[in-house]
């Protein structure tokens, strides 16, 4: 099964993807900013990575840039959780190359719904 | 297949507060003049995750409250919108009203919508008639619905060549339309160039569709992601009609796609899935117990020590086969090494529940930032030893008697400007709020450089309410302690900052209660000092055993002054038969600890015996008892959760040796001797 990097610095947030990913068979590895996130990420094998836009150290967007930047996620699909629905957010995510956006708030059937589209 | 989400709902409710917390102190750093891009962020986040965590579970009201604060913030952060002491106040209010809500919603309680409809109100207001001109603007769609039933619609799509490196599958896109309904995919390969040109991870291929579905456009979302980056053309045709497509057969994603149902997966998932949910939600059921956090080097070092007892344990049993005289001395060494793990282990087991003082701390600059724009006055604070720890009970309950020591201060203590500059003192009054360990214990002090106590005042309202005999003469120390007694206020008009009857006498009690105690020490004219002292934890104590007959008592090391042998005739009755002794020049009481506790001494006579003089409340008292045994720390069992309450025992703990002892409660049998000196 896939394994899917989910990044929130806020606990409930993360609990909740991390769970409900989990609840679906997939492997998840966890991070609570973007800093970490990339440390987890060079280690692995991501197949997904789901994170959240604002937060501290290193915000969601910086760390999607970072990762494109490395040569194992140029085509890793990354999704943005963002409440900044319609906001200049998702265009500068996706100018640092975000796959989309999953816009808060969800429910886990949405939440997982969205990421069995983009793994297929 | 729906997942339980009450299951985060604790993780919300402490990471939301601590959100407030840290977005109360920002805005009181604003307010100070510190306006710095970092913490406008810092609260913004709060804001932020607080908005998107409440939508998540369901606390719309608390979502739809956050949005406008965001939306504000979100304008100041990037400079649309100035940040003016009226707006950091209205901010501030924000977060009560959010706390507020988030307590309700967490007790399940109903939300006071007066309070948040009035500042919510007040909020939009602001937004309104602020320079920000970013409203929230919905998401433009182009909704035109249609009317249902089966349509075809012929889409265009062009991406552009960097699609596949944002992650964006085509197939993806694809499969997502496939499930609204049937769909014809052709491939236009017309602008792939030559091998030798080809750049494999661009994408040259656009696609044309066929779509036969009942589904309206708004609702096809499939391409909203790459929408911005792709020519795309969606239109309506009536049913049958046929399209004109150039087929071209060989290329990759050009086959007739289905819609999938996708239920062999679903249904595998969604059992797992429904098994962690019934796990879950026994989990929830299981009660809200509180939770702390601990530091994870806190429970690597606990885990150290549990490896350092195993390895221990593997020694002992080592040396328990075959055992002989012999081995007598790897024996003694092992159970030292014994002794010392456990000792380890006991205090770092206790470190899991230390939280840094800050948590009590925390509350302090938003109090004294409303008590001083209420009073008038201006009032500078200064903390430190912030990350002192503390065990999370004390703390919880230092908290009250804190926050009253700091109103008090602000209240009585600072003057008003004017009164300080004739003084000749700065306007702005300091409050320095410190702690540290020293001892055994944790050391608090709220100081400030107001007034100082103001003795006259205090003595003669002590008189005036009889508490001081007219004639009676006081020490400045004994004057300062007036102030602990019930029924004692001297602001003379009971204000609504401090003086509501809930007085100093509390704040003693309840610091008492846990097993501390408060000195004042004051200067006229340059301030007054608070020394708040509490042990650092309440399930361990150093215990001195004492012997009586067969029973054993333990009497907390922290109260004895010293133990003394009394000679009888320095013993004398009373009229109502209690005894008093003589001890370096005053009487004290004399309590025979087989008296109280109906148990056969080996001794009456009081030179035969040992005087146990102890200290509580400020008050001394001599306990007889027949010998005394070791020094050691005591877990204190509650008696009133085994038993039931008992005047003069504070609780019980069990010996080496299995037997129980009775802890002795000395202010209270301190209160018990004097009643008696008295009657």
């Amino acid at each position: 099964m896939a394994t899917i990097l989910a990044v929130d610095d806020s606990a409930s947030m993360r609990q909740m993807v991390a769970f409900t990913l989990k609840g679906a068979g997939y492997d998840v590895v966890e991070a609570d900013d973007g800093v970490n996130a990339l440390k987890a990420a060079k280690g692995k094998k991501i197949d997904l990575v789901v994170t959240d836009v604002n937060m501290p150290n290193m915000d969601g967007i910086s760390l999607i840039k970072e990762l494109r930047r490395l040569p194992e996620y140029k085509f890793t699909p990354m999704l943005m959780l963002t409440t900044e629905a319609g906001d200049g957010k998702k265009q500068e995510g996706k100018a640092a190359g975000a796959t989309g956006w999953i816009v808060k708030p969800f429910n886990p059937d949405q939440l997982l719904a969205t990421i069995k589209k983009v793994l297929g | 297949m729906s997942i339980n989400l009450e299951q985060f709902h604790q993780t919300f409710f402490e990471e939301s507060f601590e959100g407030l917390d840290s977005m109360e102190s920002g805005l009181l750093n604003l307010q100070a003049g510190g306006m710095d891009a970092d913490t406008i962020n810092t609260i913004f986040r709060a804001a932020h995750s607080i908005k998107g965590g409440s939508g998540t579970f369901g606390f719309s009201e608390v979502a739809k409250f956050t949005h406008v604060l965001e939306t504000l913030l979100n304008e100041m952060r990037d400079g649309r919108r100035a940040v003016t002491p009226d707006a950091v106040n209205l901010l501030l209010q924000s977060v009560d009203v959010l706390r507020e809500m988030l307590t309700a919603v967490r007790g399940k309680d109903a939300i006071n919508h007066a309070r948040a409809n009035q500042v919510h109100g007040q909020l939009e207001q602001m937004l309104q008639a602020g320079a920000g001109t970013a409203g929230a603007v919905p998401p433009a769609t182009s909704a035109h619905t249609h009317a249902p039933g089966t349509q075809d619609w012929k889409i265009s799509f062009r991406p552009q060549s960097h699609l596949l490196k944002t992650g964006n599958d085509p197939l993806r896109i694809f499969r997502e339309l496939g499930e609204h309904g049937s769909l014809r995919i052709d491939a236009d390969l017309s602008q792939l160039p030559a091998f030798d040109r080809l750049d494999p991870e661009s994408c040259y291929l656009g696609w044309n569709l066929v779509l036969e579905s009942m589904a309206a456009e708004s609702t096809i979302e499939a391409f909203d992601w790459v929408r911005e980056e792709s020519a795309l053309n969606i239109t309506s045709m009536q049913p049958g009609t046929p399209v004109s497509m150039a087929s071209v057969a060989n290329a990759s994603p050009a086959a007739v796609m289905t819609a999938k149902t996708e239920g062999e997966a679903a249904a595998s998932t969604a059992s797992a899935v429904n098994a962690a949910e019934s796990r879950a939600t026994t989990r929830a059921s299981a009660g809200e117990t509180a939770s702390i956090r601990v530091d994870i080097s806190k429970v690597d070092e606990l885990i150290n020590m549990v490896g350092e007892l195993v390895i221990t344990q593997n020694i002992l049993g080592q040396i328990g086969q075959n055992f002989d005289m012999s081995k007598l001395h790897k024996l003694t060494q092992a159970l030292s090494e014994l002794d010392r793990n456990t000792r380890e282990l006991q205090e770092s087991v206790m470190r899991i529940r230390m939280l840094p003082i800050s948590f009590a701390f925390n509350r302090v600059p938003r109090l004294v930032h409303d008590l001083s724009s209420k009073l008038g006055k201006k009032v500078e604070l200064k903390m430190s030893g912030e990350s002192t720890e503390l065990d999370k009970t004390v703390m919880e309950r230092i908290v009250d008697p804190l926050v009253h020591l700091v109103r008090n201060t602000c209240d009585h203590g600072i003057e008003m400007p004017d009164v300080r500059r004739a003084a000749g003192k700065p306007e702005t009054g300091t409050l320095t709020l410190s702690a540290c360990h020293k001892g055994g214990n944790v050391v608090i002090e709220i100081a400030d450089d107001g007034a100082g106590l103001n003795q006259e005042k205090i003595l003669k309202k002590a008189r005036e309410r009889g508490l001081v005999k007219p004639d009676q003469q006081l020490s400045a120390d004994e004057i300062h302690d007036l102030i602990f007694l019930p029924g004692f206020s001297t602001a003379e008009q009971v204000s609504d900052v401090s003086g509501r009857g809930v007085g100093m006498d509390v704040v003693r009690k309840n610091i008492q209660g846990l097993g501390g105690n408060v000195e004042i020490f004051s200067e006229p004219g340059k301030g007054a000092r608070f020394t708040v002292r509490l042990p650092l934890t309440l399930a361990i104590m150093d215990g001195q055993s004492v012997a009586v007959g067969k029973e054993f008592y333990i009497v907390p090391l922290v109260s004895i002054i010293v133990s003394t042998i009394v000679k009888n005739e320095h013993v004398s009755t009373m009229a109502n038969g209690g005894e008093v002794f003589k001890f370096r020049d005053e009487y004290l009481p004399l309590m025979r600890l087989y008296d109280l506790y109906g148990a056969t001494p080996r001794t009456t006579d009081i030179s035969q015996g040992l005087m146990v003089v102890v200290e509580g409340d400020g008050r001394r008292a001599g306990l007889f008892v027949d010998e005394l045994l070791g020094q050691q720390q005591v877990v204190i069992k509650s008696l009133e959760a085994n038993y039931k309450r008992v005047e003069g025992i504070s609780g019980a703990t069990i010996l080496g040796d299995g037997s129980v002892a009775l802890i002795l409660d000395i202010p209270g049998l301190i209160r018990i001797a004097h009643q008696k000196k008295v009657a």
